[in-house]
């Protein structure tokens, strides 16, 4: 399945076919996660409304953490098999989990102030997703630091995958440190512990996110094949001018 | 207070909720429209190359 798909011109048709829907979905998800989350889930009963930034948030986080390890394991297939679509998903899927990053540290923001008293705190949870928001923020301009994109590529990977450490540091922050933040009350031993009028909102949310994460990851992987594409045509471009200007010259260089 | 009202102020904590949901449009749905954008353009360059 994967070998089939790895193949660039194939990968091209498949997700041309699939992206539609894959968009369609979205949208859908969407609407009906912002529908449940706004309007059907109930105020919490010490929380009251501002309960709902939840919906948005915590999905956030949980993107931030799986689109990281994509890139890393993305990254890993790129260093030990060489595989071009293995660092264009990684290239591709990084600036989407920056993105993610960033709602879920702006949204904790809004949602810390008039639970906790305070914007921001350096405590573990917060400080370790500040540092996740940095790593995807130093990949992308590192990969894009090098004229030679193959070394850029390389010395990304090699990042991605150092920074993989910080991902168990962010997961177990609440259970190993003292932290502002709550703990974990979805997956955890014993089953979550949020009530299912909030936890289905909360779901959907998550699978549109999702679902959001995935069109995206194609439209730019697509992108990515696109521009390398019309990159080695533009180089070609001269070469077969001067082949159409002297046709009798050509064949003794070939 | 009609209950429009009533569902927009978010018991009060309606500065919050409010900017919460719009940073989480404003930032995803922009990544959409940049790699969408990007995506056509890329598109567009690459048949205008291949008709040369």
């Amino acid at each position: 399945m994967l070998t089939r798909l790895a193949n660039p011109a194939r990968f091209m048709r498949l997700s041309g076919a699939v992206l539609p829907y894959l968009g369609f979905a979205t949208v859908i998800v969407l609407a009906i996660g912002l529908y449940l989350a706004l309007f059907i889930a109930p105020p919490d009963y010490q929380q009251g409304e501002s309960v709902r930034i939840m919906f948005v948030h915590v999905p956030a986080a949980w993107m931030a953490l799986l689109v990281y390890l994509i890139v890393a394991v993305a990254s890993a297939v790129a260093l030990v098999w060489r595989h071009p679509l293995a660092e264009i998903a990684a290239q591709a899927a990084a600036p989407i989990g920056a993105a993610f990053t960033l709602v879920c540290l702006v949204t904790g923001s809004l949602w810390g102030r008039p639970m906790w008293g305070t914007w921001w705190a350096w405590d573990a949870r917060m400080t370790s997703v500040l540092v996740l928001f940095f790593l995807y923020l130093s990949y992308i301009a590192l990969v894009n630091a090098f004229d030679d994109t193959g070394r850029g590529s390389r010395a990304g990977s090699v990042l991605a995958l150092v920074g993989v450490v910080n991902l168990p540091i962010i997961k177990f922050s609440v259970d190993w440190w003292n932290t502002l933040h709550q703990s974990e009350s979805v997956f955890r031993m014993g089953g979550p512990t949020i009530d299912m009028s909030m936890l289905v909102p909360l779901l959907v949310m998550a699978v549109g996110y999702l679902l959001l994460f995935k069109t995206l990851l194609l439209i730019r992987m697509r992108t990515a094949l696109n521009e390398r594409k019309a990159r080695a045509l533009r180089l070609a471009a001269p070469q077969r001018q001067a082949d159409a200007a002297l046709p009798d010259a050509t064949p003794v260089l070939r | 207070m009609s209950a429009l009202q009533n569902w927009a102020a978010m018991g009060g904590y309606a500065g919050f909720v409010w900017p919460a949901y719009a940073v989480a449009f404003v930032v995803l749905g922009g990544m959409a429209a940049y790699s969408w954008r990007r995506y056509r353009a890329s598109a567009r360059e690459l048949d205008r190359l291949q008709r040369k």
